[in-house]
């Protein structure tokens, strides 16, 4: 890490927190659009544009802010390298950025790319290619017909090849992966990713030495907060929910995923792992404590006629762990949004997920209805969820239900939902102690009327910007 | 067969630790020819005893240490779980975050439950030997998938002792596979997604995967015996109704017509098809063609795996020929020759065995006693290439662990 402390203080004031613009740009165009469409490069290409982010690849006259690119990433890394959640964050961003800057490399580049980057990856034979012409191109959606007599297929071995083989994108045989010239971006990305993950856990060990810099203190601190938000770990309000209120508290304040959770557990008297890991969670988020967590769950099960002492033999141990008082005692943190709609989908007898994300259409018309939902808001959701604008459905259903035109909020946690929900309930007396993190809501006036993924990006980007301010400071020389 | 009674479960574990459970084998195996230094030692074994006591981080210096304590402890299961960075039982004096699960077997769990929704002849814990052909289709397209596509040549296959199967993969490089590797795995070999909130679980896309067509092929060997007959999935309209939920609107009255008019699964199946292979395919996003016909297929019959039990290098799962403590039955591998024939019925229970072994005792010499154990030991290992290949593993250097094998066993391919 030598030279960080003086690099810092001449960095230009711009391309620090525009780096963490980006990256945040990229995650909530994400979340709101299909990854890789064009409608995603285009709102991509749009947002890096007019955040004047450098991303055109080999101009000589773009060194300077290449070189300050290099220089926000190694001090980004120091400020993401901290804990689990904020390394799968950077590295999930920094990813999703890298493969759109490969799209847009023009085909020559891409060879000597593999060349300059030393990745050991052979081409194979044209009558290797020929045994298996069939196979390779049912495997490849980017082979467009039997051309195959035009593009290098490489073999390598399946493990190289990760983020092909589990969604079937490639062919493999015999514990080989053949990948197209096409394809061969997404190994590079699993390089990438390896190669990152192992310099965080690297930054992450030599943290102790930068952080003494107290230059650079306040500034690690600052970003990490900021840029990611609130992960409601924090109990400042353990303990001010009593048992007997989370029932009228699930129809009223809970978003639709712990909604539907709660009834799953009062109807069936259980619930699976994942349901128990997502809605645990939630419980302890909005201020249950150890004890209250206990109690709740215990009671329930033993209706499902389950033994007691089988519960304490169980479940309880996963209770206490989930709140840090076992094994590894990591204070887990309730899921996010993200989180919950990208991980772990529901299977057959679960309950968990995102209902905007995981239900049948169909289906989710039908709760809507059984929550009362009027029909124009139904249709609104349902469309939302068709453009797979998630969180955005769900604050419409928060506008629904709490009878406001504009949630006045970006939703991206269950908790927040919760937070939000009893503010507007309790006119303003929070049952919570702390304050909003700054990055989330506006005032009414800078929200547009028609809640979409743009305006909450513009919401997001106006309270980013204000944040900016104090940290132009540290970089002017 | 002798019933089984679990209040006897005491005397029989003690029968069954001292004379029938196979160390010499179990240790061969789980040391992998001593190769790697303290490879066994380092494994973590997890005991549940008797009133539901289970302890983990359990771990053995040799096979006669094992021995002794299985022995002492008279565990009603055993779980194997992952090989550490030090030995288990002292994890507590290693430094915090030192102590880290380093390797282990890839693992499948494949339980029936998890096809309530498409099985009309039992449900949650239950089995019978219609619904067992699940089990029988699982195994065939995993195993297909694990030996060609991925290369894996030491697969063992185990029934559970009374619900579904387990799968572990023993191959040195498997062992050392990472977590996003495994979970990458189970993603390539998952088609049916979703819960209770989705209707239809399985969406082909217009290119089929070779890997989905292999698993096609070998679904259409049982489909009619086992969905048209055994299942019956159209025999009246409440059970055809769910297949029409998987089917585009628009052919739903031409289908309730003409389902009427048959007589049989087979013959409405055969309307089915006949109807899907003529609707337009000009409607977008409404499959046609046999795309339908497979996916309705897939639904029903090809193999859903939990995730969890995959991707965890720590994960433990219920050791071969431990016993399940509700069936008493011996968790044995299976035959992968003999797939079809394999009946979960007949896999023989502690009772059973413990019975024989006791019947012989008291009226034969010694010598014949030696021989009906390991007679028994024989039947209750249902020996097979690749449960073979695995106990051979242990024994030769990576490179030749497929010779000895097949030299061994007179077989014409390994694995």
């Amino acid at each position: 890490m030598q030279g960080t402390s003086s690099t810092a203080r001449t960095l230009h004031g711009r391309s620090l927190p525009l780096l963490v613009h980006v990256l945040k740009s990229v995650e909530n165009l994400g979340v709101s659009y299909v990854k890789g469409t064009e409608l995603y490069q285009s709102k991509l290409e749009a947002e890096i544009r007019r955040l004047k982010f450098s991303y055109r690849e080999s101009l000589e006259d773009e060194y300077e802010p290449r070189r300050k690119d290099h220089i926000s990433h190694f001090i980004l890394r120091l400020a993401y390298c901290q804990s689990e959640d904020l390394r799968r964050w950077f590295i999930q961003q920094e990813m999703d950025l890298l493969r759109f800057r490969f799209s847009i490399l023009p085909k020559d580049k891409i060879q000597s790319f593999l060349q300059d980057s030393h990745l050991h990856f052979e081409a194979i034979s044209e009558e290797e290619k020929n045994l298996r012409e069939q196979e390779i191109i049912a495997s490849s959606t980017s082979l467009g017909g039997p051309k195959l007599e035009l593009e290098y297929v490489y073999k390598i071995p399946f493990a190289d090849a990760l983020d092909l083989f589990r969604g079937r994108k490639v062919y493999l045989e015999n514990g080989f992966a053949y990948v197209p010239l096409k394809d061969i971006v997404a190994i590079i990305l699993n390089e990438f990713r390896a190669k990152l993950s192992k310099a965080l856990a690297l930054t992450a060990r030599s943290l102790p030495a930068v952080q003494s810099d107290e230059r650079l203190q306040p500034l690690l601190n600052h970003l990490s907060h900021s840029y990611i938000g609130q992960d409601y770990s924090i109990q400042g309000n353990a303990g001010k929910i009593s048992l007997d209120q989370i029932d009228s508290l699930s129809t009223k304040s809970f978003p639709p995923c712990m909604r539907q959770l709660h009834k799953a557990l009062r109807e069936n008297h259980h619930l699976r792992h994942g349901g128990r890991m997502q809605y645990g969670l939630f419980l302890k988020g909005i201020g249950l404590t150890l004890e209250q967590a206990l109690q709740f769950w215990k009671q329930e099960f033993i209706k499902g006629k389950m033994d007691p002492d089988k519960f304490d033999k169980g479940y309880s141990y996963n209770i206490r762990h989930s709140f840090g008082k076992e094994g590894k005692r990591t204070d887990y943190t309730p899921f996010s949004c993200l989180k919950i709609i990208l991980t772990n989908p529901p299977s057959q007898g679960d309950y968990h997920g995102c209902p905007f994300r995981h239900s049948d259409p169909e289906l989710l018309k039908q709760k809507l209805q059984s929550y009362k939902i009027t029909p124009g808001g139904i249709s609104q959701i349902l469309d939302l969820v068709k453009g797979t604008h998630y969180q955005v459905a769900c604050q419409k259903y928060f506008e629904m239900t709490h009878n406001v035109d504009d949630c006045g909020f970006s939703l991206n946690h269950p908790n927040q939902f919760f937070v939000e929900s009893q503010r507007v309930l309790n006119g303003g007396k929070d049952i919570k102690k702390e304050s909003i993190p700054p990055e989330t809501p506006q005032p009414k006036q800078s929200a547009q009327k028609t809640k979409n993924a743009s305006s909450a990006l513009a919401s997001l980007n106006s309270s980013l910007e204000m944040d900016m301010e104090g940290l132009e400071d540290y970089f002017s020389e | 067969m002798e019933p089984f009674d679990p209040a006897e479960l005491p005397e029989l574990l003690k029968l069954y630790y001292r004379r029938l459970f196979p160390y010499a084998q179990y240790y061969r195996w789980l040391n992998y020819g001593g190769v790697v230094k303290n490879y066994f030692q380092h494994r973590e074994f997890s005991f549940t005893l008797k009133d539901d006591i289970y302890i983990r981080y359990q771990s053995f210096n040799n096979q006669s240490d094992l021995e002794k304590e299985m022995q002492k402890m008279n565990p009603y299961k055993i779980d194997i779980g992952a090989v550490y960075s030090h030995r288990p039982n002292q994890h507590n004096t290693v430094k915090l975050g030192a102590f880290q699960a380093q390797e282990k077997e890839l693992v499948f769990d494949i339980d029936m439950t998890d096809y309530d929704d498409v099985r009309r002849c039992c449900s949650s814990a239950d089995i019978c030997s219609k619904c067992w052909t699940l089990m029988t289709m699982a195994i065939r397209i995993i195993d297909r998938a694990l030996k060609e596509d991925f290369g894996f040549k030491h697969r063992l296959w185990v029934y559970s002792g009374r619900r579904g199967v387990h799968c572990w993969v023993c191959d040195e490089s498997v062992r050392k596979l990472s977590s996003a590797v495994r979970s990458g795995i189970v993603e390539y070999l998952s088609l049916v997604k979703g819960g209770q909130d989705v209707k239809k679980k399985v969406h082909l896309s217009e290119n089929v995967h070779p890997f989905v067509r292999k698993s096609i092929s070998i679904i259409k060997k049982y489909f009619e015996g086992y969905a048209l007959v055994g299942q019956d999935i159209l025999e009246n309209k409440e059970s055809w109704d769910k297949i029409l939920a998987l089917v585009p609107e628009t052919m739903h009255n031409d289908l309730q017509q003409n389902f009427q008019k048959h007589h049989s699964s087979l013959q409405r199946w055969e309307y089915l098809k006949k109807a899907a292979s003529q609707c337009p395919s000009n409607i977008k996003n409404e499959k046609c063609g046999p795309w339908l016909e497979w996916e309705i297929m897939l639904q029903y019959c090809f193999p859903r795996l939990d995730i969890n039990v995959s991707k965890g290098i720590n994960h433990l799962l219920k050791s071969p020929f431990s016993v399940h403590p509700k069936t008493g039955r011996i968790s044995v591998p299976i035959d992968l020759q003999k797939v079809d024939q394999f009946d979960p019925f007949a896999v023989p229970t502690i009772s059973s065995i413990c019975h024989e072994l006791d019947a012989i005792f008291t009226s034969e010499a010694e010598k014949e006693e030696n021989q009906a154990e390991s007679d028994i030991k024989h039947r209750t290992r249902v020996v097979g290439p690749s449960s073979c290949g695995m106990w051979d593993a242990a024994s030769a250097s990576p490179d030749e662990q497929c010779h000895v094998h097949a030299q061994d066993l007179n077989w014409q391919n390994p694995g």
